[in-house]
């Protein structure tokens, strides 16, 4: 019965539109909705869902199906081979950490599936391991971080700058040391979960610093920034967007106010599409947005606009209708480099606080049109 | 500069240690009473801070929450131990590794289901906000103060109730002989229950004071419970004092691991390796202890019984 | 000599798994195989502990180690060989092979060598101790492989492709789940054999009662060491294979849920029993994918179900279908 109706939909959209394609998509997402990251695939499932939902009937037959990775590699691989053989999905994405992409995607696209990334852009898929179904719709993990370096050199000459000793991290000091021109007064790598920084703050204070920068995401990031305010330093913080995102402001407070953050969407971001996607994801959901919901809901929205354009079954024409990137960004601007990743503008915002909820308000622009240092590494064109 | 630096490390560690050790003596009266390896002490942590945070959120008073954390995760605990627990003494150590790892998933979705999926705000109360003089120069959290000093009071109050009072001649008595008890006419169970109950509140406490520190969320307690077992194992299972002086030397070798290891390893390398590496070694380094104290004394350092 | 019923439960049990891959493409579902590749792989890893934890009493809470130092074999082995460069030791260099049996052995000797590293400072410990210095080590392997940049740190280490075995196409995944299958049943011959030798009966019985082995003149310490290797190395052949399955091997392979999910499939199955890893793992796939199918929830009712077997189901699977075990 159901087929019936989303048939007849699909001919009714053929009747108006006259040219889209009803040739059905299926779209497999594979994200943490349980254990302590659930908060961010939970996001991004909604914003995913909110976006095919505001498509309307131009949505009508797309199909997802959704599975929890419990942020656990071989489980993410295991789901991945049961959509990719046994519900036959054609497009993959939805997963939130690095490690879990680097996972999944290599041996997903060498099977001829899509995968468009609504988060996680590490740098060996962005460069010598790109492909050319890969597509990474949220940003290249380093750029962020490029963001933080580039907008310190304004104000600051000695920058203390921490992060976990895993590859994320490592990334994002080399991503924030690639731009940042001043003195380094201490690098220092924690311990990946830690999550009592008493030590390293202390190592803060005494070393001299007019500024931190940090990037310590999830749970490790709420602990840091509580921790450093009510420690009494008053150098200047600053950090990517992940760790002063709306889905754990709430969790740090007023400890966050005034923080300087990277990022490549904020709520207050003005155009339509976004005007529509804050207002929207708050009345369907009852809380505001986080940057994960946003890139889920541009990444909806271009399989959307592709698959309006091209069979999904024609691998060489949908992929084009993808690197087209012809769809309203809540980000403004938005299109995609030689390998796939995103050229977009990076901006600094400041948490701030309307009324009791703790939120991003864009002060500036740290790049215009950036793309990420990886793309000549890639061999796509 | 750097005399105030390392005063303020060994601060940070007696915390961390201090903090440690409520967690472990629950575990290790649990152990050392019931002979039970409870893998969901972590998770009693957990409802210990989510408690607190819910009830401050409401209210606004951290100390209601507090005391909140005290009974939430006492009748978690109590609850667990009717229901689940009392089943496992007889059992051997491995259907108690099972029993307890299905608490742990149980609990940490359980919790998850309640209270969401994004981690809840808790902050320090107004009255132990700020910072006060330490010598060398330096400034210190008043907060951290305050944990360190809770610590020792719990550690002063766990000595006078084992060596004192009728419950702590009962422990003593179930510890080193269990069918003793019985046919001294203590009801056993109570007991069990009441001693599960006081482990669990003590690993709440810690939940709830750590939680002003960190994130409240689902899967806090991991971590800590896996320090929490180095702590015990180093000190010698069923030892309080045991407990106190491997949470202290498990504290102190973190802390100071952390913040020297890197700079050690900064005498021979560039400044950005020396930091890699060093973080690498400082997050081995207790298992590294461990296992040498265990390969020395494989019974820990206060080992209580045979 | 009549056959047990636990030895019918076991020949049903294997004939049972080699079964589904046929049925799964009969029904057009080959996702099937893949699950039940990854039951045999898990079943093998949970053999290799048995011999450990069933027959020498040994509770290691740290297998994760040897299941991922073999993981980590077939990964840097691999990648080796993807890139041309040879394995840098220092005085000498080897390269890097994409042979299955090269790999296996490279993975079988480093688990053994591991193993007798871990077991030779831990067999000092006993009980609930032994538990814990054996998850001490665990959890140093793990943050080492985390924080060490050359194989990708906690971003783990992609196979591109599946490693080769001569005369096979391992790319289909029947063949693949056939040489799992053979290892694992070459995994429960060694175990069957090794319970029932000499050497299996001087450690059951060093379980039992330390001293009395001692004192007809048999070392317990040496003989459970040994135990202790032989069940490494079996774990860490599951490790690679368990990579291959994946084309992946990442930290969390070593992390301390892995080890806590060995003992939970020798508890599901029946501890010491023949088939109990088996049973285990069968059992443990096949919640884990229901339920993940059906709830977002799914890790809470795997709780559940897990404390109901340990609650209710003493024995394990196979105790609950054949009876109380021999050395019950």
């Amino acid at each position: 019965m159901k087929k019936v109706i989303a048939a007849g939909l699909a001919a009714l959209a053929m009747s108006v539109s006259g040219a889209a394609f009803a040739e059905p998509v299926k779209v497999g997402m594979i994200t943490t909705l349980s254990g302590g990251g659930a908060g961010l695939g939970i996001d991004a499932r909604d914003g995913f869902m909110l976006a095919l939902k505001n498509a309307g009937d131009a949505a009508s037959e797309i199909e997802v199906v959704t599975e929890d990775d419990g942020q656990k590699p071989e489980l993410a691989v295991q789901i991945a081979d049961k959509m990719i053989q046994s519900d036959q999905v054609d497009i993959l994405t939805g997963i939130i950490w690095s490690n879990l992409a680097m996972a999944v995607v290599p041996s997903a696209v060498a099977q001829g599936k899509f995968y468009l990334s609504v988060n996680a852009g590490p740098s060996p898929l962005a460069g010598s391991q790109c492909n050319e179904n890969y597509f990474n719709v949220a940003y290249q993990n380093d750029n962020f971080h490029e963001a933080m370096g580039q907008y310190a050199n304004q104000d600051y000459k000695k920058t203390f700058i921490l992060a976990p000793n895993y590859p994320a991290g490592t990334d994002a000091l080399t991503g924030f040391k690639r731009f940042y021109k001043g003195e380094l007064t201490g690098e220092v790598y924690t311990q990946l979960g830690q999550t009592d920084y008493a030590a390293e703050i202390a190592q803060i204070r005494a070393s001299g610093a007019d500024s931190v920068f940090m990037f310590l995401p999830g749970g490790m990031g709420i602990a840091f920034t509580k921790q450093y305010a009510q420690s009494g330093v008053d150098i200047p913080l600053m950090g990517p967007g992940f760790s002063f995102s709306q889905d754990v402001l709430g969790a740090i407070g007023d400890a966050a106010l005034g923080v300087k953050n990277s990022g490549s969407w904020a709520k207050d971001l003005d155009n339509e599409a976004n005007a529509k996607f804050v207002e929207t994801f708050q009345a369907e959901y009852g809380r505001l947005p986080s940057v994960y919901a946003a890139q889920a809901y541009d990444t909806a929205n271009l399989i959307v606009a592709a698959a309006g354009k091209a069979s999904v079954k024609d691998a060489d024409a949908f992929r084009a209708a993808l690197k087209e990137a012809d769809f309203d960004s809540v980000r403004g601007k938005f299109s995609f480099n030689t390998n796939n990743h995103p050229i977009q503008d990076i901006y600094v915002r400041e948490v701030i606080k309307e009324g009791d909820v703790l939120t991003n308000k864009i002060v500036s622009t740290a790049f215009t049109d950036h793309k990420d240092a990886y793309a000549a590494e890639c061999s796509l064109q | 500069m750097q005399t105030a630096l390392f005063i303020e490390q060994i601060l940070n560690g007696l915390q961390l240690g201090v903090m440690l050790f409520l967690m472990a003596a629950g575990l290790t009266l649990i152990f050392g009473v019931m002979g039970l390896i409870n893998l969901a002490h972590g998770s009693l942590y957990m409802v210990g801070a989510f408690a607190c945070a819910a009830v401050a959120g409401a209210t606004g008073s951290f100390w209601l929450g507090l005391a909140a954390s005290l009974a939430a995760a006492a009748a978690a605990g109590a609850l667990v131990e009717i229901l689940v627990i009392r089943r496992l003494y007889e059992r051997d150590h491995l259907d108690q590794v099972l029993a307890t790892f299905a608490l742990i998933l149980i609990l940490s979705e359980g919790t998850r289901w309640l209270f969401g999926s994004f981690p809840l705000y808790l902050d320090i109360p107004p009255l132990l906000q700020g910072t006060v003089p330490i010598p060398g120069g330096s400034r210190y959290q008043l907060y951290r103060l305050a944990i360190i000093g809770v610590g020792v009071a719990v550690a002063v109050g766990l000595f006078l109730l084992i060596s004192r009072t009728r419950l702590g001649m009962r422990i003593r008595a179930g510890e080193s002989d269990r069918e003793m008890i019985g046919a001294l006419g203590v009801d056993i169970r109570t007991l069990y229950t009441v001693v599960f109950a006081l482990g669990a509140a003590l690993a709440g406490l810690a939940g709830a004071m750590v939680g002003a520190l960190q994130s409240v969320q689902v899967g806090m307690g991991e971590p800590v419970l896996i320090l929490a077992f180095v702590v015990i194992v180093i000190g010698g299972i069923g030892s309080i004092k045991g407990a106190l002086v491997g949470a202290l030397l498990v504290g102190l070798t973190d802390t100071m691991g952390r913040f020297l290891l890197p700079q050690l390893f900064g005498v021979f390398m560039d400044p950005s390796r020396a930091g890699l590496v060093g973080g690498a070694v400082a997050s081995m380094l207790i298992y590294i202890v461990m296992a040498v104290i265990l390969a020395v004394r494989p019974q820990g350092l206060f080992a209580a019984k045979g | 000599m009549s056959i047990s019923r636990e030895t019918a439960i076991n020949l049903v049990l294997a004939l049972l798994l080699l079964a589904v891959p046929f049925i799964a493409m009969q029904l057009g579902k080959p996702f099937y195989v893949t699950l039940a590749t990854r039951m045999a792989i898990l079943g093998l890893a949970a053999i290799g502990l048995n011999i450990a934890l069933g027959l020498g009493g040994l509770v290691s809470f740290g297998h994760a180690a040897f299941f991922g130092i073999g993981g980590y074999a077939a990964g840097i082995l691999a990648s080796h060989a993807f890139s041309g460069q040879p394995l840098d030791f220092g005085l000498f260099a080897v390269p890097g092979s994409k042979l299955m049996p090269v790999i296996w052995a490279v993975a079988i000797l480093a688990g053994g060598l591991l193993a007798a590293a871990i077991g030779s400072i831990s067999l000092r410990t006993s009980g609930v101790y032994f538990i814990m210095i054996t998850l001490a080590f665990a959890q140093m392997t793990y943050y080492f492989a985390i924080s060490w940049p050359a194989y990708g740190g906690e971003d783990g280490l992609s196979i591109t492709i599946r490693n080769t075995f001569p005369g096979v196409n391992t790319l289909v995944p029947q063949n693949y789940f056939l040489i799992c299958y053979a290892l694992l049943v070459v995994g429960l011959v060694l175990f069957a054999v090794l319970r029932d030798s000499r050497f299996g009966a001087a450690l059951q019985a060093s379980r039992q009662n330390e001293v009395r082995v001692a004192s007809v003149g048999i070392a317990p310490f040496r003989i459970k060491l040994a135990a202790f290797v032989i069940s490494g190395m079996i774990t860490a052949l599951a490790g690679a294979l368990y990579a291959d399955l994946n084309r992946f091997v990442s930290p969390s392979m070593l992390s301390w849920h892995m080890s806590g999910e060995f003992i939970v499939l020798i508890i599901l199955g029946g501890v010491g029993r023949l088939c109990g890893p088996l049973a285990g793992a069968m059992l443990f796939v096949m919640f884990e994918y229901i339920l993940g199918g059906l709830t977002e929830r799914w890790q809470f009712f795997l709780g559940l179900l897990l404390l109901g077997v340990v609650l209710f189901a003493r024995g394990g699977l196979i105790g609950l279908l054949a009876g109380r075990a021999r050395h019950g």
